[in-house]
């Protein structure tokens, strides 16, 4: 079940064939985004909770990956658990996704993330997540 | 005058509400249900990976079969089909699915309140007494949707 992003932005299968892509970075995180299509549709022509879920934890262990990347450390991420909150409808059009690391510990990580479309300052969902950080001997 | 509609099948809603979305491109199938609960499969598959080099579904797709099956587990209970959306949805990671195995989602819908209904479940990978995960949420139903066809 992990749903973890191997190093260099390198994103999941199933992050690619939902269409999950890298936007750009901003101070070194990645922001991600997934354009509108069958695929993440819910009700018709809204987002589908789901998806949006996915491209916010998928942003997550992305910014989570660059992190140890940046520092050198070398670990396996396991799922812990995440909270979604769903703001407003998610409209047909892109979404993007970025994460902050609230803390990074010896044995865990705690992230908040935000997936917003039009207006950055209005996310259309938020969600915290922790995951374990197991450290591996080189 | 609007005749009285037939309950909410969850066996008969599933196949139609996937067709042509997310739910359908996961490829969510319907497996049991109860009073107040819906029981769905997701089948195993290559590009729904979390990491190529292990045959294990991805956390992602385990949080749409969560939400799927909390919707129809919704509607079962309230025996009526209406637009809802997710206010909120905690997963609870326990351990990964055994390699290519399917993932069942089975949701129960324990509490309707007026606006809002309360839902807990979890996933399994055949036995639902040795679970995956554990789900909880609460979905707000959509009074001003015009294809809401609640009444009153």
């Amino acid at each position: 079940m992990a749903d973890i992003d191997a190093p260099h932005g390198r994103l999941t299968p199933y992050a690619h064939s939902l269409g999950i892509s890298v936007d750009r970075m901003e101070d070194g995180v990645p922001v991600l985004t997934v354009d509108f299509s069958n695929a993440v549709e819910g009700r018709p022509g809204a987002l589908h909770g789901g998806a949006i879920s996915g491209l916010l934890e998928t942003a997550g262990y992305a910014a989570l990956r660059g992190e140890l990347e940046r520092i050198e450390r070398q670990a396996r991420l396991k799922p812990i658990n995440i909270t979604v909150e769903f703001l407003s409808a998610g409209k047909s059009r892109p979404t993007f996704s970025k994460a902050r690391i609230t803390k990074l510990g010896r044995r865990t990580a705690n992230l908040v993330v935000e997936a917003w479309q039009d207006n950055r300052d209005r996310p259309i969902a938020s969600a915290v997540m922790n995951v374990m950080v197991k450290d591996e001997q080189p | 005058m609007p005749e009285e509609p037939t309950p909410f099948d969850p066996a008969l809603a599933a196949p139609l509400l996937g067709k042509g979305s997310h739910n359908g491109w996961l490829g969510l199938q319907y497996r049991d249900h109860g009073e107040d609960w819906v029981e769905l499969e997701l089948p195993w598959r290559a590009d729904l990976l979390g990491e190529e080099e292990e045959e294990v579904l991805a956390s992602g797709p385990i949080i749409s079969l969560m939400d799927m099956a909390s919707g129809l587990s919704i509607w079962t209970r309230k025996k009526l089909f209406q637009p809802i959306a997710t206010l909120d949805l905690r997963v609870d990671y326990l351990r990964a699915s055994r390699p290519r195995a399917s993932v069942f989602g089975r949701v129960q819908c324990y509490h309707l309140g007026h606006s809002a209904a309360f839902v807990r479940g979890v996933a399994h990978d055949g036995d639902a007494d040795d679970p995956l995960a554990h789900m909880q949420g609460v979905f707000m139903t959509i009074a001003t949707d015009p294809r809401s066809f609640s009444r009153g």
